[in-house]
């Protein structure tokens, strides 16, 4: 059936907002039961594992080739004005307000988002959530708030590290390759970086990370229909999750600098 | 209100559970909308085995979801032990679900742990146990369902009716006073239901607690039964001691007994 063009908007509008809504209320449920005893101290440090140490690759590679490409297309523009020597603060600055965090928050969204729509979706279709419950553990509780901590707290430390491999992508290709001085371009990379631009950079990811695990965790717990549910949920946390990292940045970038 | 305390009169508090005019209906208002329980009524007496049947899609897991809380009724009242399931927030619903063990029909079992972890997990969660007790606990839970030795397997190493069986293990392991089996037998051979079957009596013998147990499978539910109710249309349209139920007039009961293609059971209304 054709829809008009108004029509569809607000079908659109009305979908959106019902996923903010389910996501909203996710986040009250997990701040209502984060404090409530048992807290799976175990559960929390193997999401951790899977979301940081398992992650460290991806997100090493990502942060080593934007950094080098940074250095790169920056030298061949700055030595246009003889400023080749601001290589190094630009591409330190930019690797630790924006890019480590929005794209190391990219990388987590298609690995560790889609991960947890589709771990729970599956469990949602063949009723392993019903069976928590009728064993007399609340879902949200034993499933989300460790995956939500976990990656709230994990993103962060990705981040740092994204920042100091991205650092060193941009020292390898303008030392190694386009020759400059190294002393003066660790100089310039630390010399117009004041502790807030990290600072923010990191607040910038655990608020990334946030919004990660919940929009995962909220589309498979409400996955319906079967593996064809399981697949649709799995693409939709992606899909919104990284939209939303994508908001939040633009927020986050007018509050915090 | 408290999880344990009553909230109605003690004639309505002698049946362990008790439904009192409960509907439920999904989808949006207008022609699409699905009515799946009707006002219906049903009460289950302390030790008893009620067997629910009906044709696939008339509702009988949505009655059993609705006994443990799972789903909440549009209207009417589901009472257990006295209290009505409605009066409870989230967090005494969850303790309230102690006295209930439930085994989903394809076992719905944790993927990623094993049989024993599987078993232990409700022991684990009521932190009631040590981890000997639990040991122990686990051991006799699966003697009770005839799976010693599983419990280092993993739930995709299992057949169907083993992965129920596991079911049935962990639904006990907190020793409930309610027991619920949704279509415990559906899909297995004729051996696998004659053993599952046993499994659920001994388990009724053993633990004496009350049972519900959902099913399409008539063989099975003259074995298990203490009392057939029949689920059509959102209502139970008869009810009896299995030997009664053969003998009912009804002619949609007839036709669900006989398994017989055509009849009032599968003429549109």
């Amino acid at each position: 059936m054709l829809r008009s063009p108004l029509g569809a908007i607000q079908r659109f509008a009305i979908d959106f907002l019902s996923e903010v809504g389910r996501v909203a209320i996710l986040f009250g449920q997990v701040i209502a039961w984060t404090p409530r005893a048992p807290f799976d101290w175990r559960q929390l440090l193997r999401q951790m594992v899977r979301v940081g140490v398992d992650s460290v690759p991806v997100v090493a590679l990502t942060a080593l080739f934007t950094g080098m490409v940074m250095a790169l297309q920056s030298y061949r523009v700055l030595v246009r004005f003889s400023a080749e020597g601001y290589v190094g603060s630009l591409v330190a600055l930019s690797m630790v307000r924006e890019l480590a965090p929005v794209l190391g928050a990219l990388m987590i969204a298609g690995r560790c988002g889609s991960a947890m729509g589709a771990e729970l979706g599956t469990m949602r279709v063949t009723e392993q959530i019903d069976a928590l419950e009728v064993l007399a553990t609340n879902p949200v509780h034993y499933l989300v708030v460790p995956r939500v901590w976990a990656t709230t707290l994990t993103l962060p430390l990705l981040v740092g590290l994204a920042d100091v491999i991205g650092i060193y992508g941009g020292y390898l290709v303008a030392v190694v390759m386009m020759g400059s001085n190294p002393v003066t371009y660790m100089d310039n990379s630390f010399q117009f970086m004041g502790l807030s631009d990290v600072s923010s950079g990191l607040v910038k990811a655990a608020v990334f990370g946030l919004l990660i695990s919940l929009v995962g965790c909220a589309k498979g717990f409400h996955t319906r229909g079967g593996a064809a549910g399981v697949g649709r949920a799995t693409t939709r946390a992606v899909v919104l999750g990284s939209i939303c990292v994508l908001i939040a940045d633009f927020f986050l970038t007018k509050v915090l600098f | 209100m408290s999880a344990d305390a009553p909230s109605t009169s003690p004639a309505e508090a002698e049946a362990v559970i008790h439904l009192e005019g409960v509907s439920k209906a999904f989808g949006e208002q207008g022609p699409g909308r699905k009515v799946v329980l009707d006002d219906l009524h049903l009460e289950v007496a302390a030790a008893e085995s009620l067997v629910v049947i009906g044709a696939s899609g008339t509702g009988k897991s949505v009655l059993l979801k609705h006994i443990i809380g799972l789903m909440r009724p549009d209207s009417g009242r589901v009472l257990i032990d006295g209290v009505d399931l409605q009066s409870l927030s989230t967090r005494e619903i969850t303790d309230f679900r102690r006295r209930f063990g439930m085994a989903f029909q394809e076992g719905a079992l944790f993927d990623s742990m094993t049989v024993e972890e599987n078993i232990a997990f409700p022991l684990v969660r009521s932190r009631r146990a040590s981890k000997r007790e639990i040991r122990q606990r686990v051991q006799e839970c699966l003697e009770l369902v005839r799976l010693e030795g599983t419990g280092p397997r993993m739930p995709a190493e299992l057949s169907g009716g083993m992965r129920r069986r596991v079911g049935f293990a962990r639904a006990i392991a907190l020793e409930p006073r309610i027991l619920l089996f949704d279509e415990p037998t559906s899909g297995l051979d004729p051996v696998m239901t004659a053993l599952i079957d046993e499994v659920i009596l001994d388990l009724k013998t053993t633990l004496r607690c009350t049972s519900v147990t959902i099913t399409h499978d008539m063989t099975s539910a003259r074995r298990v039964a203490d009392r057939i109710a029949m689920l059509h249309q959102g209502r139970i349209i008869a009810e009896g001691p299995p030997r009664d139920f053969d003998a009912a007039a009804d002619p949609r009961v007839r036709q669900f007994i006989a398994g017989e293609a055509r009849g009032p059971l599968t003429t549109p209304h």
